[in-house]
C-alpha cells in the first residue's frame, strides 16, 4: 500500500481551495435525464490530487467544464450551487472575468492530445498564447521561459522543440506539451480530465509521474477524473466516487480503496481487473490454429516524386492456439497486434508465411475462410449494421453457409440465451441496445457460426469496468461450455491477466516473450515485458476481497 | 429519438418549399389543361405588359402568352433536371461505390478518370457537347449527364472508403457473405444520406444549366423552356421587362425551393448534427 | 526540396490530366456519327467539296484513328490549336487575343467573392443564431439560386437602362478612345456589373462553406483548449477557427475555378465582355468547332493551373501536408 501523500504543511482542511456545493447542472429536455449532476457537494485542496472516479454517465467531466465556465451554451447550465474558489463564487464571476481565471489560477487538460492542440500553429506559439495572457513579453524572454517550462516537462531539446507543429510529436510528448501549457502561469488549480486514457501504459506511467512531481513542486491542487481505479491507486490523495450524477462516497485514498462503503463502490472494484488472478488450463495437444512465420510490411505508396516508407507490422510470427485454450495476445498500440488478429481473418493480406486452421492451411487467393473461425470486434457501437435488425444480423451468416432458415433462426435464440439476451431482441435494431449488449449481440452472432476459435480484438476494451467484467465472465463460460479456443488480443495486461492461459507478448511486430501467464507475470524475461508490467497502474495495490452485493 | 422525417417536417422552410415543388409539379403536369393551345402560339397583340389583355404576364415579340410559355417550360426544366440527375447518379454511384470498396489500381485509375472529367469547366463541356450532337432533349440531358457524374462519384468512393473499414462491413467479411452483397446491403444503404441531398441539389444545378444552354440558344428548338425564353427576351430588354423577368423568378423559385428542401434533408439526415449526449 | 519535388509532381500531372482532356476533345468531335468533316465544317451549307477535301487531308481524316490522334496530340503539345473555320487564324492566336479580358474579369470576380464570402460566412457563424446570421443564409441562398445570366440582364436593365450608372455593354467606350489613366478607368467602369454579377454568384457559395466551415472546425478539441486557456472570444475565432476553416475553402476555390470559367461564357455573352467566353458563343453561333474545341482545351488547362496554384497554397498554409503526400 502507498503511503498517504502529506502535503506541504498547509492547514487544508480548514480552507479548501475549491468547494462544490449543492451543484446542481440541467441538461437540457430530452435528454436521458434531467440533471447531468444533481446537488453534489465535495473539496478540492491544495497540494493534493483529488480524483474523482466514475463510469461513463457519471457525470464527472461536466462538474470539471462548469469549473472552467466551459459548460455547452446555451444546452446545458448550472441551476443551483456553489463553486467556491478560495472563499469567492466563480458563478457569480461574468464571462470576461472567468476568463483570467481560465488558463491562469485553474487550467485543464484532456483527454485526447492527438486533437488538443491546434495543428495550424507550432507548441511555441500555442504556449506563448498563455504566457502572454497579461500583456506582449520581450520576444528572447518569451523563448527562454518556454524553453524551460518544455525543459520542466522532460521533454528533448526544448529549445528547437517549440518550433515543431504538433502533428510531428508523440501522443505522449503532447500530453506533455499540454502540460506545460496548463502550468506556464503557476495555477493553483489543475483539472485533468481523463488525461492518460489515451496513452499508451507506459507513457501513462511517465505523464502520471509527472503530473505528481509538478503537483509537488508548485504546490497546487488538482482534479483528477478518471475511470480506472488502478491509476486512482497510483495517483489519488482523496477520492470522490460519481454515480450517475451523484456523489456516493468520499474519503481517503486508503478509505475508499481498501475499505470501500457504498455499495456501487463496492461493485466496481470488484470488478477491476487485476495482475493478482491468473486463469490457467491443460490445454490438449492439437493445435487448432498454427501460423508460422508470418510477415506484413506496410508500405505508404510513393508518389511519383515522394519516397516511400515501410513499415514492418509483423516480422516472422509464429504460435499455436490449441482447443480449449485463451491466449492473450498483448502490447501497445503499433505493435502489430491488430494487425495479426486481422491476418489470421484475412481481413488484412499477409505478406509470407502460414496460417493453418485444424491442419489444413488458409490463405491462398480465392480460398473461403472456413466458417467455424469468428471475429469479435472491438467497438459495439460500430460492429453492427444499424438498419439490421438483431434477428436478421444473427441468421444472415449460417443462412448463407446452406442452414435452413428455421434452423438458423432457433441457432440465434439459443445463442442470445448463451449470452444473457431475452429473445425478443430478434425484432430490435443495435441502436436499441447499450454498448454492453451489443457487445453480447457481437459474441452471439459470431456463436452462431458454431466456431471452434474465436478471435476477440479489444473485444472489452471500450465497456465500462464493470460490464468489462460480465463481458470476460461470458467469455469464459463460452470457453468451458463449448470448448472453443479464443485469441484474445487487448492492451491491458489486467484484463489478459483474468482470463487469459498463456501470453504473447508483442513489441514492433514481433513476439518478444511468450509463456503461461503466471510465469511470465511472476518472472518476466525480457526487458520490454518488465517495463510493461512495471507500468500497470496500481500494481502495488492488492484490492480487498469484496463479496458482492448485487 | 427522433426520426429524420420527423425532423423533416420539423424545418419549416423546408416544408414549404417542397409545398412550392408539389405545385409547380402540378402546373408542369397539367400544363395542357391549363394553356391547352400550344405556347408557340400567337393569342394576342405583341407587347402587352402583364395583366394587359387578360396575360397574367404580358406577351411576348409574337403575341405569345408569357404565362402559358412558362408552365409549358417548366416540363421541360423538371423532366431535364430529374432525368439527367437521375443518370448522373447511376454512372457516379457505380463508378464511386467499385473505385471506394475495391481501393488499389482500380480506385486509382477510376478517380483519374474521374479527375480528367471534373476538370473540364462543365458549362463549356456541356456547349460542346450539345452543339455537336445537335440541340435536343436527349442531347441536353446527356450533356448535363455527362458533365455532372463526377462529383457523385467521388462523394460515394469516400463514403464507400469510410464505411468499408466499419466494424459490421468487416463482420459480415468474416461471416463469409460475397462483395456485392455487402456493398449493396451494409454500405450502400448507409451511404444514401448524403447521395440523396446531394442528388436535391443536382437537380437544382441540372435546372441552372439547362436555362444556361437554352439561354445560349441550345435548347430543343421544339419545346420551349424557361431559359429559351429569358434569351429571346434579351434584345428586348428595355421594351418589355417581362419578358425576361417572369422565367427568371420561375427559375429562381424552383432553384431556391430544390436548395431549401436538400438542406432540410441534409439536417433531418445527418446524425452530426444531433446534439450529443453529455 | 520537399515542397519543390512536391510542385513539379502536380505540374507533371498537370500536363497529363491536359493531354487527357485533349484526348477527350478529339474523341467527342471523331466519334460523333457521320462524317467528321461534316461536323467540322458545320451545317452553314456554303461548303464546298474541294473546301471539304481539303480539309480532309489537312487534318489527315484519310489515316487511321490512331495516327490521327498522334497528329493532334503532337499539335497540341505545340500549342497547336488547329485553324478557325471561319476567321482563318489559327484558334491558339484568337484564343491569346481574348485571354487577358477573360482573366481580367474571372480573377477580379474570384477576389472579390472569396473576400467578401469569407467575411460575410464568418461574420455569420460568429453570430450564429441572430438576425445576422439569417440575413446572410438568405441572400447567400437567394443568389446562390439565381441564374447569372438573368441577374445579369437585371442589372443592366436597373443600373444601365433605368439608372444609367453603368455602360451595359463592351469592355471599353468604343466612340471614346481614352489613353492612360482615363482608358483604366474606363475598362473599371466597364468591369464592375459583369464582376460583381459573377462575384455574387460564388460569393453566396463561399458564405455558405465559411459559415459550416467555421462551426465544425469550433467544435474541435483544440478550439475547447483555447478556450480552457482563457483566449478572447474573437481571437479565438480568428487565430484558430477561421485559420483551420479556411483549409476546405483553398480546395474548394479549386474545384470552383472551372464553374467560375464557365460562368463566364454566360456573363460575356450577356454583357458583350470581349473575353473567351463571348467567343465560345460567337463560334457556336458560327458554328465554328476548331475555336469551340480550342476553348475546351484552354480553358480546362487554366483550371489545371488554378488548382496546381491552391494546392501550393495549401502546402504553404497547411505545416501537415509535406509528410502526408
Amino acid at each position: 500500500m502507498r503511503p498517504m501523500n502529506v502535503s506541504s504543511g498547509q492547514s487544508s482542511a480548514a480552507h479548501p481551495l475549491l468547494e462544490v456545493r449543492g451543484l446542481t447542472v440541467a441538461l437540457p429536455e430530452g435528454a436521458d435525464r434531467s440533471n447531468a449532476v444533481e446537488e453534489i457537494s465535495y473539496q478540492l485542496h491544495s497540494g493534493k490530487i483529488t480524483c474523482i472516479v466514475g463510469e461513463s454517465g457519471s457525470g464527472k467531466s461536466m462538474t470539471a467544464n462548469a469549473i472552467m465556465g466551459l459548460l455547452p451554451k446555451p444546452h446545458v447550465k448550472v441551476s443551483a450551487g456553489q463553486l467556491l474558489f478560495n472563499g469567492s463564487d466563480l458563478l457569480a464571476r461574468p464571462d470576461s472575468e472567468m476568463r483570467t481565471v481560465r488558463g491562469a489560477d485553474i487550467s485543464m487538460i484532456f483527454q485526447e492530445p492527438m486533437t488538443a492542440l491546434n495543428p495550424l500553429l507550432t507548441v511555441g506559439e500555442q504556449i506563448a498564447e498563455v504566457l502572454c495572457k497579461n500583456g506582449p513579453l520581450p520576444r528572447k524572454e518569451l523563448r527562454d521561459r518556454i524553453t524551460k517550462l518544455l525543459a520542466d516537462m522532460n521533454l528533448p531539446e526544448p529549445e528547437t522543440l517549440q518550433d515543431s507543429y504538433p502533428f510531428r510529436l508523440s501522443g505522449g510528448q503532447r500530453q506533455r506539451i499540454m502540460i506545460a501549457m496548463a502550468l506556464a502561469l503557476n495555477p493553483k488549480l489543475l483539472i485533468a480530465d481523463e488525461p492518460t486514457t489515451a496513452l499508451d501504459v507506459t507513457t501513462q506511467k511517465q505523464i502520471l509521474h509527472l503530473i505528481r512531481e509538478q503537483q509537488k513542486r508548485h504546490g497546487m491542487g488538482v482534479m483528477f477524473i478518471t475511470h480506472d481505479f488502478g491509476v486512482v491507486a497510483e495517483i489519488a490523495d482523496h477520492i470522490v466516487v460519481m454515480e450517475k450524477g451523484e456523489v456516493v462516497e468520499e474519503g481517503s485514498v486508503e478509505a475508499v480503496l481498501n475499505s470501500p462503503q457504498h455499495p456501487y463502490t463496492r461493485k466496481l472494484i470488484a470488478a477491476v481487473p487485476t495482475l493478482d488472478d491468473h486463469a490457467s488450463t491443460t490445454p490438449s495437444e492439437v493445435p487448432l490454429l498454427s501460423v508460422q512465420n508470418i510477415c506484413k510490411t506496410f508500405k505508404t505508396r510513393s508518389g511519383m516524386f515522394t519516397k516511400k516508407r515501410e513499415v514492418n507490422a509483423l516480422r516472422s510470427v509464429s504460435f499455436d492456439l490449441h482447443e480449449g485454450e485463451i491466449i492473450g495476445l498483448v502490447g501497445e498500440s503499433g505493435s502489430g497486434k491488430s494487425t495479426l488478429a486481422r491476418s489470421v481473418m484475412q481481413l488484412s493480406d499477409i505478406d509470407s508465411g502460414k496460417i493453418a486452421i485444424n491442419g489444413e492451411q488458409i490463405g491462398s487467393l480465392g480460398q473461403k475462410l472456413p466458417s467455424f473461425i469468428q471475429f469479435v470486434f472491438q467497438d459495439p457501437y460500430a460492429s453492427l449494421n444499424p438498419r439490421r435488425r438483431i434477428g436478421s444480423a444473427l441468421t444472415i451468416g449460417p443462412i448463407h453457409h446452406g442452414v435452413p432458415k428455421a434452423e438458423a433462426i432457433s441457432r440465434a435464440r439459443e445463442m442470445l440465451d448463451v449470452v444473457g439476451l431475452d429473445a425478443s431482441a430478434m425484432d430490435r435494431f443495435p441502436h436499441e441496445f447499450s454498448g454492453g449488449q451489443r457487445q453480447r449481440i457481437g459474441i452471439a452472432r459470431a456463436l452462431t457460426m458454431q466456431p471452434r476459435v474465436l478471435i476477440a480484438d479489444e473485444a472489452v476494451s471500450a465497456l465500462d469496468v464493470s460490464v468489462q467484467k460480465q463481458v470476460l465472465r461470458l467469455l469464459e463460460d463460452i470457453r468451458l461450455k463449448m470448448g472453443i479456443a479464443i485469441l484474445f488480443v487487448t492492451h491491458d495486461l489486467r484484463v489478459a491477466a483474468t482470463i487469459c492461459h498463456r501470453l504473447l507478448v508483442m513489441r514492433k511486430g514481433e513476439i518478444v516473450e511468450e509463456g503461461p501467464t503466471r510465469e511470465i507475470f511472476e518472472n518476466p524475461k525480457s526487458e520490454y515485458t518488465k517495463s510493461l508490467l512495471e507500468a500497470v497502474p496500481g500494481k502495488n495495490w492488492h484490492k480487498p476481497v469484496l463479496e458482492e452485493r448485487v | 429519438m427522433n426520426s429524420p422525417l420527423s425532423l423533416f417536417f420539423g424545418n419549416r422552410a423546408a416544408v414549404i418549399a417542397l409545398a412550392c415543388l408539389a405545385v409547380i409539379t402540378l402546373l408542369a403536369l397539367g400544363a395542357s389543361l391549363i394553356y391547352p393551345q400550344s405556347p408557340w402560339k400567337m393569342v394576342g397583340a405583341p407587347f402587352q405588359p402583364p395583366a394587359w389583355g387578360g396575360h397574367l404576364m404580358g406577351t411576348d415579340m409574337l403575341g405569345r402568352d408569357i404565362a402559358a410559355g412558362l408552365v409549358h417550360g417548366a416540363r421541360v426544366s423538371l423532366l431535364i433536371g430529374l432525368v439527367s440527375t437521375a443518370i448522373a447518379l447511376l454512372i457516379g454511384v457505380g463508378i464511386g461505390a467499385v473505385a471506394g470498396y475495391f481501393g488499389g489500381l482500380v480506385d486509382d485509375i477510376l478517380m483519374r478518370f474521374t479527375e480528367v472529367f471534373q476538370t473540364i469547366p462543365s458549362l463549356i463541356f456541356a456547349i460542346v457537347l450539345v452543339a455537336i450532337m445537335g440541340p435536343s432533349i436527349n442531347s441536353i440531358v446527356i450533356a448535363i449527364s455527362v458533365v455532372s457524374w463526377p462529383s457523385v462519384s467521388r462523394l460515394v468512393r469516400a463514403e464507400f472508403m469510410t464505411l468499408r473499414r466499419r466494424e459490421y462491413v468487416e463482420s459480415s467479411q468474416v461471416l463469409g457473405l460475397p462483395g456485392w452483397r455487402i456493398m449493396l446491403t451494409d454500405i450502400l444503404p448507409n451511404a444514401m444520406a448524403p447521395v440523396i441531398v446531394t442528388a436535391t441539389l443536382m437537380v437544382a444545378t441540372a435546372i441552372l444549366m439547362e436555362s444556361g444552354l437554352s439561354f445560349l440558344g441550345l435548347g430543343d428548338p421544339d419545346m420551349i423552356s424557361w431559359g429559351y425564353q429569358i434569351g429571346a427576351a434579351r434584345t428586348m430588354l428595355r421594351a418589355a421587362w417581362w419578358m425576361s423577368f417572369f422565367p427568371g423568378v420561375a427559375i429562381i423559385i424552383t432553384v431556391l425551393c430544390l436548395n431549401l428542401v436538400g438542406e432540410g434533408l441534409s439536417d433531418a439526415l445527418n446524425p452530426n448534427l444531433k446534439r450529443k449526449k453529455p | 526540396m520537399n515542397r519543390l519535388s512536391y510542385l513539379i509532381g502536380r505540374l507533371v500531372k498537370g500536363v497529363f490530366v491536359i493531354l487527357a482532356i485533349g484526348v477527350l476533345a478529339f474523341l467527342v468531335i471523331r466519334l460523333v456519327p457521320g462524317d467528321p468533316v461534316a461536323v467540322i465544317a458545320g451545317k452553314s451549307g456554303a461548303v464546298d467539296a474541294e473546301y471539304m477535301d481539303n480539309l480532309r487531308q489537312k487534318l489527315g481524316l484519310d489515316q487511321p484513328l490512331v495516327v490521327q490522334l498522334g497528329i493532334f496530340l503532337k499539335g497540341l503539345v505545340q500549342g497547336d490549336l488547329g485553324q478557325s473555320y471561319r476567321q482563318g487564324a489559327p484558334v491558339s492566336a484568337i484564343i491569346l487575343e481574348r485571354l487577358p479580358a477573360t482573366l481580367l474579369l474571372t480573377l477580379s470576380a474570384s477576389a472579390i467573392s472569396i473576400l467578401l464570402g469569407v467575411l460575410a460566412g464568418a461574420m455569420a457563424a460568429r453570430r450564429r443564431g441572430t438576425w445576422a446570421d439569417s440575413a446572410i443564409g438568405t441572400l447567400a441562398l437567394l443568389f446562390y439560386a439565381t441564374p447569372l445570366f438573368w441577374m445579369g440582364l437585371m442589372a443592366i436593365l436597373l443600373f444601365s437602362l433605368v439608372l444609367g450608372w453603368f455602360p451595359a455593354f463592351g469592355m471599353v467606350s468604343a466612340d471614346m478612345r481614352y489613353e492612360g489613366i482615363r482608358h483604366v478607368l474606363d475598362v473599371l467602369h466597364h468591369l464592375i456589373m459583369p464582376m460583381t454579377i459573377l462575384g455574387l454568384f460564388y460569393m453566396a457559395v463561399y458564405a455558405r462553406l465559411t459559415r459550416a466551415s467555421m462551426l465544425e472546425v469550433s467544435e474541435m478539441d483544440f478550439v475547447r483548449t483555447a478556450r480552457a486557456k482563457g483566449l478572447p472570444e474573437s481571437y479565438i475565432t480568428r487565430r484558430h477557427i477561421l485559420r483551420n476553416a479556411l483549409l476546405p475553402i483553398i480546395t474548394f476555390a479549386g474545384i470552383q475555378a472551372g464553374h467560375l470559367i464557365g460562368g463566364t461564357v454566360l456573363i460575356e455573352t450577356v454583357f458583350g465582355w470581349p473575353g473567351i467566353g463571348r467567343l465560345a458563343f460567337d463560334s457556336l453561333l458560327q458554328r465554328d468547332y476548331p475555336v469551340l474545341l480550342g476553348i475546351f482545351i484552354v480553358t480546362s488547362a487554366m483550371v489545371v493551373i488554378f488548382n496546381i496554384l491552391t494546392d501550393l497554397l495549401y502546402t504553404l498554409v497547411d505545416p501537415r501536408i509535406e509528410v502526408n503526400k
